[in-house]
């Protein structure tokens, strides 16, 4: 049925094959990023041009509109000011408080604006790559957010590009806390529905649950990975699963992982 | 074998991939990615040879496995068996007809992720599954049946373009050259 040509390139897809799976983790790792390097020049080149392509809508925007813009920017940092003054005086007072009962002082996190470079091509990944790297000071485990809540972590680091698991992802899964109830739980995979790529499944909730739907769901901070308090989503509905032995929910993340151009990476 | 026509095809290749990474809005706008490797590796496997598939399987899995979270070197044979698939059976195929590469795009875009998946599975990784796997499926073998043809043509046209013709040896011979002159 075969002839000899067709043993031969059979025989080099299968070595290949069996020679990448059986390398180390590390070098596979370093043979990833050599070859995703090859892709950073036209990922570099899509980044000019949408900035060009930015820059020429911006001169087209009319004066009037763009002073309107200004006056609104204008006011909300005078409001964001305030609050700063207001979340300063807070932990400040927050570390005061700590040092008096003896507590380990939660230290302030820094943040690493970056851009989104490209997604993971197969569907059954969730995670992006960013436009920074170990020479910006990221790490694995880094925990990532967007202005509305966390979106995910970073796993694997190159020099100047990372890839951020997102949440939803078999990979990532948080710790969180209801924030009405107190109750804990584990948010692990994207939801076997059809529908909304924002919902994820909240498991391991205790049996006699008090969780509703609307409820907010943040971080709690155990496991060490994410800090606590980040906003993450809210309970869409509950469930009774394992024959009512223990509870699961739903919960809708605030951050759309399917929408997203830049994400704050937060550094301790 | 055409080392022009290699280049090229790894070029679409490259470019494959960096479009399927880079460009979210299929994902968007129909729910699902759309793969452009599959139709590339059929149009490969009816328009040129056997080491163009197994060069084009192995540096087109490389990348894809390079920019996503399945290990490395696993859709090298599912690409490869893809295009291994059509090349064996290209002589019985209809090939220059829009419907059979439409078919066979169809095809090849549906057996590649599966293929993939099973391959991930068996590596013990944990993919996110679920309903919404099936629509991606659905997505990426219509979007896949729908470029091959598309693919086919383009290829063609790059080819004209940049590969020179191959020079067919005519049928003169200077040795049998009958010479007229005076005896």
């Amino acid at each position: 049925m075969f002839k000899r040509p067709q043993w031969v390139a059979f025989s080099a897809v299968t070595l290949a094959v069996l020679v990448l799976w059986n390398l180390p983790d590390r070098l596979a790792a370093r043979v990833k990023i050599a070859l995703g390097a090859l892709f950073l020049p036209l990922f570099g080149l899509v980044g000019s041009a949408q900035h060009l392509a930015a820059e020429a809508s911006r001169a087209v925007v009319p004066r009037a509109e763009l002073e309107r813009q200004l006056e609104a920017l204008r006011r909300e940092n005078l409001r964001l000011q305030l609050e700063l003054t207001r979340a300063g005086a807070a932990f400040e007072e927050n570390q005061r408080l700590r040092q008096l009962l003896a507590w380990r002082p939660a230290g302030p996190w820094q943040t690493r604006i970056c851009s989104v470079l490209a997604r993971d091509p197969e569907a059954w990944w969730q995670a992006i790559h960013i436009d920074a790297g170990a020479r910006a000071g990221l790490r694995p485990g880094l925990p990532v957010v967007v202005p509305e809540g966390l979106i995910g972590r970073v796993d694997r680091v190159a020099p100047t590009t990372a890839e951020v698991v997102l949440l939803g992802d078999p990979r990532c899964r948080v710790a969180v806390v209801v924030r009405e109830t107190g109750e804990t739980g584990v948010l692990t995979t994207r939801s076997s529905g059809m529908g909304d790529p924002r919902l994820v499944d909240l498991t391991h909730l205790p049996r006699h649950l008090a969780v509703q739907p609307g409820q907010t769901v943040f971080t709690s901070g155990l496991g060490g990975v994410f800090p606590p308090g980040l906003p993450v989503g809210t309970v869409v509905d509950t469930r009774s699963v394992g024959y009512g032995l223990y509870s699961e929910a739903r919960v809708r993340l605030y951050a759309d992982p399917s929408r997203l151009r830049e994400v704050i990476v937060l550094l301790p | 074998m055409n080392r022009a026509r290699l280049i090229l095809l790894l070029v679409l290749a490259y470019l494959a991939v960096f479009f399927q990474a880079a460009f979210d809005w299929p994902q968007r706008w129909l729910g699902g990615p759309i793969s452009l490797l599959p139709p590339l590796m059929v149009c490969a496997a009816l328009r040129l040879g056997l080491t163009e598939v197994t060069v084009l399987a192995l540096c087109g899995g490389l990348w894809l496995d390079a920019l996503s979270a399945n290990p490395l070197g696993t859709s090298l044979l599912p690409l490869f068996l893809a295009g291994w698939g059509v090349w064996r059976w290209r002589e019985a195929l209809l090939r220059e007809l829009d419907y059979a590469q439409l078919i066979l795009g169809a095809c090849a875009s549906l057996a590649v992720p599966v293929l993939t998946l099973v391959l991930v599975l068996s590596k013990g990784a944990e993919p996110s599954l679920g309903w919404h796997t099936a629509w991606h499926l659905v997505v990426l073998t219509v979007g896949g049946a729908v470029c091959t043809p598309l693919l086919f043509r383009l290829l063609e046209r790059l080819e004209r373009l940049f590969v020179h013709p191959e020079i067919v040896a005519g049928s003169f011979r200077p040795d049998r050259e009958i010479k007229r002159g005076r005896y």
